[in-house]
């Protein structure tokens, strides 16, 4: 009886990759049966797709931008600034009063001389004023600062040179434009060796450096530190801001002259050890709050921001997340709905398979590997046209967007996964049919 | 196994189908034994339980109580996976409605049944195409069965069901779709096959298609009325 004992131990039959390839072939044939129908399904996937890819280049490209300016900042420094005090109960008679307020060289000098591991303080004064040259006229930001402000700020000398500590001592006139202010002042002369007039003095133009960004700085600065974060146009050495414009400042504000005292604007402190800069920052505060009544200066830690943009970017990528996975939801039950009615549609099919000779597990596979492909391919096409979404918005937008190489790898595993996931159901009902009924379907 | 020894044999096979309350014996204990190289039509009223019968011998259906040997082999207690594996090597099956699947060519439809047997693909190709040009549709090989007449279609079952070499050959009406003169194709097709000395159960309603058959089996009710040989 050998014929018969051969059914029992007759060797199931193994999934080898020839095998799957055919069984690949016969969904590729019964999906292109239906093209139109495959195809708006495949399109679910590829709008889940390609919209998380988007979606998170966006969002990274964003999220670097704001980290960029941030560490731009120098995530070693903690930044002071001058702001004016709310509730400056103002005497309304008085005509000749003084608005005195902000930091002071006395003020730094404690920081220095108190706090360890502090290397570089970075004074600066800032002043508002028409600059000219010849009949070319800019209303300028001039800050007065120190020799090694480009070194801190992280800022790229283009032309020429910055001021040295001996013209810091001899408080030379000299200055650095940025490009902005070449390109006003200088429009068609090169700026090396030229003058620049503000009031009655004149500048030597020794060097041309980066504009500086200061949209991170802005977005912190609470509304009276305006003067104090406009982008600076023109650099000169500290000591000869200090000794051109002298402490008093006249702004014309609201109708009436508003005459205000600041001694220094805005100071760079840079902590040696990155670990130390929390803390700093605190002790500085407690140094300037000692002797001080009310809050005229704020603390900038760039380190902080940092954290906290790290942090804005997790809850935002989370936020992302849910979106992707309910866009992806809507795919993936597209998928199943269409494979339930194929299925149903495709009875007889299972029947004549069953028949001859497919068990269960062949018909699981079959449909398995149909839903497999229908997302599979959403995916390849969702990642495609995801990649080149944000291509053209950086062309057409000039936004920064960067795809991480994970977006699509996590993408497009995620739609082959919702293929299994969405296709299994389907592909038991097909396979618990009964073959007798399903053969009768018509 | 000797020439004696049944191919097919049924002991007190009974098939109940509830409904609700009542039972329906489609049928109510049939004994039959078929030997190799008979060819068997399967005739009675309609809802005699003949197709029941034929399904039951397919393997696609298992009997409520009594035995069924297929070539010596009891099979009325096997798994689902273990009938599928003697369907696709030990049966071949013609039906009525032909049932090709229609994404599929001819050639493909017919290597149904060795591709789940796991026959590697040229091998499959070949006794595939060797078939088809049997059964004169040598120009038709990549024709889809919705490009085809009837009898063509039929014919690429009759292929399709002689693909595995199978024990026996079960037919459902083989002819019930088609004109006189297909039927008649179709027809003495089976009877060649019979000359080469295949088994064939074929159920039909028709005596005169019946008269093709060596032996007949009559029955009515679910139980087995006549059986003879000519
Ligand atoms: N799935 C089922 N559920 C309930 N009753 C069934 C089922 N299948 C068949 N029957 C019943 O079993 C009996 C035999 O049916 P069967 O299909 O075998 O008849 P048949 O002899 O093939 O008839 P026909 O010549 O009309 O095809 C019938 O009374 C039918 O109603
Ligand atoms: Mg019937």
């Amino acid at each position: 009886m050998s014929a018969g004992n051969a059914w029992q131990s007759h060797a199931p039959v193994a999934l080898s990759p020839a095998r799957l390839r055919r069984i690949m072939m016969l969904g590729f044939k019964s999906l292109w049966m239906h093209r139109l129908r495959s195809g708006l399904t495949i399109l679910g996937i590829v709008f889940g797709v390609c919209s998380v890819i988007a979606m998170l280049a966006v969002g990274e490209g964003a999220s670097y931008e704001a980290q960029e300016q941030i560490r731009k900042l120098g995530s070693n420094n903690i930044i002071l600034r001058s702001i004016k005090p709310i509730n400056q109960d103002r005497p309304s008679q008085a005509r000749q009063w003084v608005l005195e307020y902000g930091l002071t060289y006395l003020d730094l000098q404690k920081i220095r001389e108190t706090i360890p591991g502090v290397t570089i303080v970075m004074p600066s004064r800032i002043v508002r004023d028409q600059v000219w040259n010849g009949v070319n006229r800019m209303d300028a930001t001039i800050v007065g600062t120190v020799d090694w402000y480009p070194e801190t700020r992280q800022l790229n000398l283009l032309q020429g040179r910055y001021f040295t500590p001996v013209e810091m001592e001899a408080r030379s006139n000299v200055c650095v434009l940025t490009t902005k202010a070449v390109e006003t002042l200088f429009p068609l002369s090169a700026p090396l060796g030229g003058k620049v007039r503000v009031g009655s003095d004149y500048y030597d133009v020794i060097g041309v450096i980066e504009t500086e960004s200061t949209g991170a700085a802005q977005s912190t600065g609470q509304g009276s530190g305006k003067a104090a974060t406009a982008a600076p146009d023109i650099y000169i050495p500290l000591s000869a801001a200090r000794h051109r414009f002298g402490e008093i400042l006249v702004n014309r504000s609201s109708g009436s002259f508003e005459a205000t005292r600041v001694e220094l604007h805005e100071a760079y402190v840079r902590v040696d050890d990155q670990k130390d800069v929390e803390e700093t920052a605190l002790i500085i505060e407690e140094i300037l709050k000692r002797d001080r009544r009310k809050t005229d200066f704020e603390i900038i830690v760039p380190l902080e921001l940092l954290r906290q943009a790290e942090r804005t970017k997790q809850i935002f990528n989370i936020v992302l997340g849910a979106i992707a996975a309910i866009s992806l939801l809507v795919g993936g039950i597209g998928i199943m709905n269409i494979m339930l009615a194929s299925v149903t549609e495709r009875t007889r099919e299972i029947g004549i398979r069953r028949a001859l000779g497919a068990r269960r597990r062949d018909i699981i596979l079959q449909f398995l590997i149909e839903t497999v492909i229908l997302s599979g391919t959403g995916g390849l096409v969702g990642v495609a046209i995801g990649i080149l979404i944000p291509v053209v918005i950086t062309m057409f937008a000039d936004m920064r967007t960067i795809v991480t190489p994970w977006a699509p790898i996590l993408a497009f595993s995620i739609s082959g996964m919702i293929g299994v996931v969405f296709g299994i159901y389907p592909a038991l009902r097909a396979a618990d049919m009964d073959p007798v009924q399903a053969l009768r379907h018509e | 196994m000797t020439a004696a020894d049944p191919i097919v044999r049924l002991e007190e096979v009974r098939r109940t189908y509830r409904m609700g309350d009542t039972e329906l014996h489609a049928l109510a204990g049939v004994s039959l034994d078929f030997f190799p190289g008979e060819y068997i039509a399967i005739m009675g009223p309609s809802g005699c339980g003949k197709s029941t019968l034929l399904n039951l011998l397919g393997c696609l259906d298992q009997p409520s109580s009594g035995r069924y040997l297929l070539g010596g082999e009891d099979v009325s207690l096997l798994e689902d996976d273990a009938l599928s594996q003697i369907r696709g090597a030990r049966l071949g099956f013609i039906f009525q409605s032909y049932n090709l699947i229609q994404q599929l060519t001819v050639v493909e439809n017919i290597e149904v049944p060795l591709f789940y047997q796991g026959v590697p693909e040229h091998k499959c190709r070949e006794a595939s195409i060797q078939l088809a040009e049997k059964v004169g549709l040598g120009q038709r090989l990549y024709h889809r069965p919705n490009e085809l007449s009837g009898g063509q279609q039929q014919r690429v079952g009759i292929a399709r069901a002689l693909v595995n070499d199978p024990l026996v050959i079960l037919a459902d009406e083989p002819t019930g779709n088609l004109d006189s003169h297909s039927g008649t194709e179709i027809l003495r097709m089976m009877d060649d096959l019979h000359a080469q000395g295949k088994t064939i159960i074929m159920v039909t309603h028709d005596p005169a298609i019946g008269k093709h058959a060596q032996r007949l089996v009559r029955l009515r009710d679910g139980v087995v009325e006549s059986d003879e040989r000519r």
